[in-house]
């Protein structure tokens, strides 16, 4: 337990100082730090097991968040962990109910019943018996049909768990080791999930990207690299214009990637986004987080390029990981959920020193300088259609967890 | 000169639809001539309308019994001898008059005729190297281009054109006295070195008038070639002709007559036409601009096809070989050179403070001017800019403001009256130049910041983009008279302009947020007002400004913040541009290339060779009217759709320019 303690706080600190960078990076080590937490998490055994893991996991969640609020994806990844473990929790209930009715059918006993409770359900009422039943028989969610990745959290474990409770030997240390087990199985495959990521939207690349086509992209991000990559894999020769991306100029990172694949690039300064976007195909860009409003989070830059695309009517496309996916609805995202880095990216320190000192008497310094880190492209320019997007984070987060 | 000049160009019709009624042809050398070459072609190939060539060319365009005639005439006399001609040819023949020393040229001409077909010239023109700058140039590297090259290239091919009936005849006679005069290719580096540069203009025009004469002859025999395919034996367009000389001589003479009759009306017509820009991405033309240039350019490396219809030069390599040369030149007046260096080192930034310098080197230039002997103040003056302009494009491509300066100028010279006196008609000049200056640019700038100052309020956010000097006195001057509000400059790499105005208004003690482009839309939120300053407003309403402006603009207008643009009248065009592509100069890919961060230092030097990565440095783009709101100029402040009006009013009445 303190080995952990002390693992979460590296992290907390960690997130707090800026050190990692990129929402996958940080969402990969917070996937991987919960796992750790659930796995030398000890129940106590009398004690409901899902309900004190879950507590365990907010706690180490909101730590992670208040280190780096603005770092969605820390947010998002202990949201789906703990929905993992509501499952796993349902469908073990569900289990041990479907085991209980086959009980009932045969035998009518009631030793079964005291026994379904004593399992470490004493509060399970029959709606929500009812309600894990309608979640383990549920149709194939929008997610299964998008991704491909059915929902093996649950549907492995009904009929293993169900044979589990038909042998009638489950005591209280096997279903905790079982549910433990389960979400843990949960869990990796959703650090699988997140490191796949690039690659399972790279495999779309291919259908968005002709011959000849004239691609945009600002800044620099990795999924766009493998995006763009992946159909230079396959054959399809096109143009990459890389807008640099002030103020870190990561855009010259990407288009050296991609010229060492063998990409035609061009490097165009960010101002020259809108004179360029007239000759453009499709823009695409790798973005921040994604809300529930459908807005996109992105580096800055993006809103302009958003402007220009919308009044061009060119595709803007916007890339991004299932992680990035925010069940939040932003309020003034522009500022809140904003950064400022630096003002030292933009002008050297001392550089205007020599006529700062004019300001020093009045009390309030002449000179501010911006320097904001994202920036958000509001719905209407374009992203996913918000009801659509509501209803992707219906299937991957649960609604008692949306505030945390 | 001629008396049937007048009559014979008034059936010329506008040369606007020309371009298709010339081109048909599919062995027209130049594919894509922009400038000045299908009029050329035109004028000079109409002639032979009686040829099979004929039926390529409009029948409207010149009455074709004239021509019938003309070429009847010369075809009977193989030397027409005009007046002017024979009195040329006696002042070749006498070494002692300056004039005479374009001789050389022209024997060159006469006594080599494997390459007679206008490559001679320009060979000849190549070994003269720095000093050739006449003024087709102009029209070749003009790439900004605009209403001004009007001038620019009318004004010199009339002087061509006055010449050329001379040269050709001059040239062909010395042919029939096979090379009597014993001038030879060898002799003529010496030759030239002894001519005077004021001299050198003369055969300058004139070794201009027989290449164009040439080069449209060669455009008709093309036509005529293919009619007749198993005579001629060129392979190419762009290969010295080996058409047996006399063949070429008729439609030559013939030419350059009827160019030399039409121009002078022409010229008036052709005011009002505005110009094509020379496309980059034709091969011969920017052959032909190259020999002619003083500033040697290599071509980068790396091109961005998508512009390959604009110069894509190595930067900075010319600089010390030019300064070097600032002595010994003796074709571009010192004060237009410095000038040059200076535009081309980038130590002048800012439309009016380019403008204003080249109008001051041209002031001095035409303080020391003096005409030649023989010559007509209005025609060789106009040369003589024409070849300052054209070597300043060289430098870098002209702005339009630049380019309207110089519109204005050269109106002023054809203007001038005739009963003038040298150094009357030079005074007259240089005091409408600084009148030009004076009340186009700098009062100008002072009615707008009393106009725009009346836009800001107390508790206002202002933002602005880059640096433009405009700007920066209505801000300075709003904060003298106690305004209180704040400023927001947006930068953007690699210029970094915006920290110059900073810095400025810091020290007078403005308050101040400084921040980059990327970040426009998450400043807008706050700002009231967007000022923006305009290197030229076309007819349609559209900036055309420092890159990055239409960003802003389209930022303010998705947040509904009003757009103000500060701008001289005489900035205005009346040329409409509809994106950033066509017309745009391309700056230093280098500096795109040098990332100034440290971190990121050891990336670009590494790919510099890659064939697949290409740095653009766009140095303008055009904001479309509709995210302006008002645009402030001396009139007053109006509508982007006012611009015509003020462009077409103002410049009809010549208050304009």
């Amino acid at each position: 337990m303190p080995d952990v303690q002390s693992t979460v706080l590296e992290f907390v600190n960690k997130l707090r100082k800026r050190k990692i960078e990129g929402s996958q990076a940080t969402a990969r080590c917070t996937v991987e730090l919960l796992r750790s937490v659930i796995s030398h998490h000890r129940v106590p055994h009398h004690a409901n097991q899902a309900s004190a893991l879950i507590d365990a996991v907010k706690a180490v969640g909101a730590q992670l968040v208040a280190a780096n609020p603005v770092e969605l994806a820390v947010g998002n990844v202990v949201r789906r962990v703990l929905h993992i473990i509501r499952e796993e929790d349902l469908s073990l209930a569900t289990a041990a109910v479907a085991g209980l009715d086959l009980l009932d059918a045969s035998d009518d006993d009631d030793e079964d019943v005291n026994n379904g409770k004593g399992i470490g359900y004493p509060a399970m009422s029959a709606a929500v018996v009812a309600a894990a039943a309608r979640s383990t028989l549920r149709p194939p969610s929008l997610q299964t049909l998008l991704e491909g990745t059915p929902e093996s959290a649950t549907v492995p474990y009904t009929s293993s768990s169900g044979a589990d409770s038909e042998s009638k030997t489950a005591d209280k240390s096997s279903i905790t080791r079982k549910l433990k087990h389960d979400v843990i199985e949960g869990v990796n495959q959703l650090i699988h999930e997140i490191a796949g990521c690039h690659e399972q939207i790279a495999e779309q690349a291919i259908e968005h990207i002709h011959q000849n086509e004239v691609i945009l992209t600002l800044g620099s991000s990795r999924t766009v690299l493998e995006f763009l990559c992946a159909a230079k894999e396959k054959k399809r020769s096109f143009r990459v214009f890389v807008a640099e991306g002030a103020p870190r100029y990561q855009g010259h990172l990407l288009a050296k990637e991609l010229v060492a694949r063998g990409l035609q690039t061009t490097v165009i300064t960010d101002s020259a986004v809108f004179a360029m976007i007239s000759r453009v195909n499709m823009v695409i860009i790798g973005a921040h987080a994604v809300m529930a409003n459908g807005g996109v989070i992105g580096p800055v830059g993006v809103n302009m390029a958003a402007l220009a695309a919308k009044k061009h009517a060119v595709p803007f496309v916007v890339l991004a990981g299932s992680h990035k996916l925010c069940p939040l609805y932003p309020h003034n995202p522009e500022v809140l959920l904003n950064e400022l880095r630096s003002p030292s990216e933009l002008l050297d320190f001392g550089e205007f020193s020599d006529c700062l000192d004019f300001g020093a008497g009045s009390g309030s310094p002449l000179l501010q300088v911006v320097n904001p880190t994202f920036d958000y492209v509001p719905p209407s320019l374009g992203g996913h259609n918000p009801s659509y997007m509501y209803r992707l984070i219906a299937d991957y987060y649960s609604a008692d967890d949306l505030v945390m | 000169m001629d008396p049937r000049r007048g009559p014979l160009a008034v059936p010329k019709v506008r040369r606007v639809g020309f371009f298709t009624s010339i081109e048909p042809s599919p062995e027209t050398p130049r594919p894509n001539r922009s400038l000045s070459g299908p009029a050329e072609a035109i004028t000079s190939s109409s002639p032979l309308s009686d040829s099979p060539s004929g039926q390529f060319i409009s029948p409207v365009q010149i009455p074709p019994s004239r021509h019938h005639s003309d070429n009847l005439a010369s075809r009977a006399a193989p030397v027409p001898v005009p007046g002017p001609s024979a009195f040329r040819r006696q002042l070749a023949n006498d070494r002692t008059l300056h004039v005479g020393s374009y001789n050389p040229v022209d024997s060159l001409l006469g006594t080599s005729p494997p390459s007679s077909n206008g490559e001679v010239s320009e060979d000849s023109g190549s070994l003269f190297g720095f000093q050739r700058s006449d003024s087709a140039k102009l029209s070749a590297s003009f790439p900004n281009g605009g209403f001004n090259m009007t001038v620019a290239v009318r004004a010199p091919r009339e002087s061509e054109a006055k010449v050329a009936i001379a040269s050709t005849s001059d040239g062909r006679k010395k042919n029939v006295e096979a090379s009597g005069e014993s001038e030879s290719v060898a002799t003529k580096p010496r030759k030239e070195k002894e001519t005077k540069s004021l001299k050198e203009k003369t055969s300058k025009a004139e070794r201009r008038a027989i290449q164009e004469a040439q080069r449209a002859a060669k455009a008709a025999a093309k036509g005529e070639g293919s009619k007749r395919a198993g005579e001629s034996s060129r392979p190419k367009p762009s290969k010295p002709a080996k058409q047996p000389q006399p063949k070429k001589e008729a439609p030559q003479v013939t030419s350059s007559l009827s160019e030399k009759r039409a121009v002078s009306v022409e010229k008036e017509r052709r005011m009002d036409v505005p110009q094509t820009q020379m496309q980059y991405d034709d091969k011969s033309r920017v052959d032909k601009a190259k020999r002619r240039s003083v500033v040697e350019q290599t071509e980068s490396k790396n091109k961005v096809e998508l512009f390959l219809h604009l110069p894509q030069y190595e930067r900075g390599n010319q600089l010390p070989n030019l300064s070097s040369n600032i002595f010994t030149l003796d074709t571009i007046h010192h004060a237009v050179y410095k000038v040059g260096l200076q535009h081309l080192a980038g130590d002048i930034a800012g439309d009016n403070a380019r403008c204003i310098a080249m109008l001051h080197a041209f002031q001095e230039a035409i303080n020391d001017y003096t005409t030649p002997p023989m010559k007509d103040l209005t025609m060789d003056l106009t040369a003589k800019i024409n070849g300052y302009v054209s070597f300043l494009i060289e430098c870098r491509p002209l702005s339009m403001s630049m380019g309207n300066a110089i519109r204005f100028l050269k109106n002023q010279i054809r203007k001038l009256p005739v009963d003038l006196s040298e150094p009357e008609a030079k005074a007259s000049l240089c005091s409408e130049i600084g009148r030009f200056i004076d009340e186009k640019i700098l009062l100008a700038d002072k009615v707008i910041v009393q106009h725009a100052v009346t836009k800001i309020r107390d508790g206002e956010v202002l933002l602005t983009y880059g640096f433009s000097c405009v700007v920066e006195m209505i801000l300075l001057y709003a904060h003298e008279i106690g305004r209180k509000f704040r400023v927001v400059i947006v930068d953007s790499r690699p210029n970094l302009e915006g920290q110059k105005l900073l810095r400025r208004l810091v020290t007078r003690g403005l308050d101040c947020t400084y921040t980059h482009i990327n970040a426009v839309s998450y400043i807008m939120g706050e700002v009231t007002r967007v000022f923006l300053g305009a290197s030229s407003i076309f007819s349609n309403g559209t900036l055309y400004s420092q890159v990055g402006t239409a960003c802003v603009a389209m930022v303010a207008n998705a947040f509904s913040v009003p757009v103000i643009v500060c701008c001289e009248a005489y900035k205005f065009h009346e040329r409409v541009l509809l994106d950033s592509i066509c017309s745009n100069e391309l700056g230093d890919p280098d500096a795109i290339a040098n990332v100034p961060l440290r971190n990121n230092k050891k990336h670009s030097k590494t790919m510099d060779n890659n064939k697949n990565l290409q740095f653009l440095n766009l140095m303008y783009d055009s904001t479309p009217a509709e995210y302006i709101s008002m645009i402030v100029t001396d009139y007053g402040m109006i509508p982007p759709t006012s611009i015509p009006v003020i462009v077409r009013e103002y410049r009809r009445e010549d208050l304009l320019l």
